[in-house]
């Protein structure tokens, strides 16, 4: 080999190393400038929900002073993260035999603000019941806290629960312990499936 | 009839139900994803409590979450006491919340003002989830 290909070769190795070092510092930058806790994408089980958990539990301790706050926080992670793992569903094809090409993953981003903290997560979920899932939190929305007690008490003792328990208790119970409206937003993926995205405000 | 006893983890509560002396107890985390599973052997002991051996009973909830998958479970806990009661025993409830726990006040408030069992609210300092 010439020793220009050679000086090639290494000059080309170390511009994306250093290219390399360049994304994962502007990636801490960025996190850090963000104000970042966790930030996670991908399949949840039990066990990693618990991790996150108390990961998220332990940087709590250190940087929010306030224990409602810090509690009212972890209520709401809990259940978004678990909102997440019952309903880590991969896009529908309409058809069995197509591989889906996106993952099924879910993705949970936990930011501090100046007043508060921002739950970020996002999954697939069908396309039917998008309609379902957006009534449900407009009306959620449409209430005063007074409203959204009463709201969780009928629920509590008339709803119809699935074998997941929850009932549509998840949306009402995060909207009273964040005590601000839920963001949220549907990006159709197919004819079957959409993206649900939904950002929920601690104010502490 | 033999007490239930169940060792308490990060995802679910300590429990001690003690039929000799009505004594039941729950204590600590109840947020796992799956709380049917784990509430099913506690409403079913209770169901046979209140069959064979229900005396007075004091049920006392010292939680310091739970999550709305358990929230289902604990009312059904709640309707076997009511139940019990119903045949003319006395039942009570011992809600513990933290200092400055609203939240978990109201949760409280929640279930007395659906279930028909009185509920004494006690404040603690914080919950001991031994």
């Amino acid at each position: 080999m010439p020793i220009w290909s050679a000086c090639f070769v290494i000059s080309d190795l170390l511009y994306r190393t250093l290219r390399m070092i360049d994304q994962i510092h502007d990636l801490y930058d960025s996190l850090e400038r963000q104000r970042i806790l966790l930030s996670f994408k991908g399949d949840l089980t039990p066990e990693l929900v618990t991790a996150l958990l108390g990961l998220v539990e332990r940087k709590m301790e250190v940087i929010e002073p306030d224990a409602k706050g810090r509690k009212r926080v972890f209520n709401v992670v809990m259940e978004c993260l678990q909102n997440l793992y019952h309903h880590n569903e991969r896009p529908d094809h309409g058809s069995s035999d197509a591989p889906s090409e996106a993952e099924p993953h879910g993705v949970v981003m936990i930011a501090q603000l100046d007043d508060g903290y921002s739950i970020l997560t996002g999954n697939f979920m069908a396309g039917k019941d998008v309609v379902r899932v957006k009534e449900h939190l407009d009306r959620i929305n449409g209430m005063k806290p007074d409203e959204l007690r009463e709201f969780y008490r009928t629920t509590l003792n008339n709803g119809q629960f699935g074998e997941r328990g929850g009932g549509g208790l998840g949306m009402i119970d995060i909207a009273r312990k964040s005590g601000g409206k839920l963001e949220y937003g549907f990006v159709p993926f197919n004819d079957y499936s959409a993206f649900f995205s939904l950002n929920v405000n601690v104010t502490t | 009839m033999d007490p239930l006893q169940l060792e308490g983890t990060s995802k679910t509560p300590h429990v001690h139900f003690d039929p000799g002396t009505g004594n039941l107890e729950l204590k600590g985390r109840s947020i796992p994803e799956n709380s049917i599973d784990f509430y099913k052997p506690l409403i079913d002991w209770l169901d046979r409590y209140g069959r064979t051996s229900a005396g007075n009973t004091t049920l006392s909830v010292q939680l310091e979450y739970f999550n709305t998958s358990s929230s289902k479970c604990i009312l059904d806990l709640f309707k076997k006491l009511e139940g019990i009661r119903a045949q003319g025993n006395e039942v009570s409830v011992l809600w513990h919340y933290e200092e400055d726990d609203e939240d978990m006040l109201e949760a409280g408030e929640d279930y007395a003002g659906i279930i028909n069992v009185p509920f004494r609210m006690i404040q603690i300092q914080e919950v001991d989830e031994k």
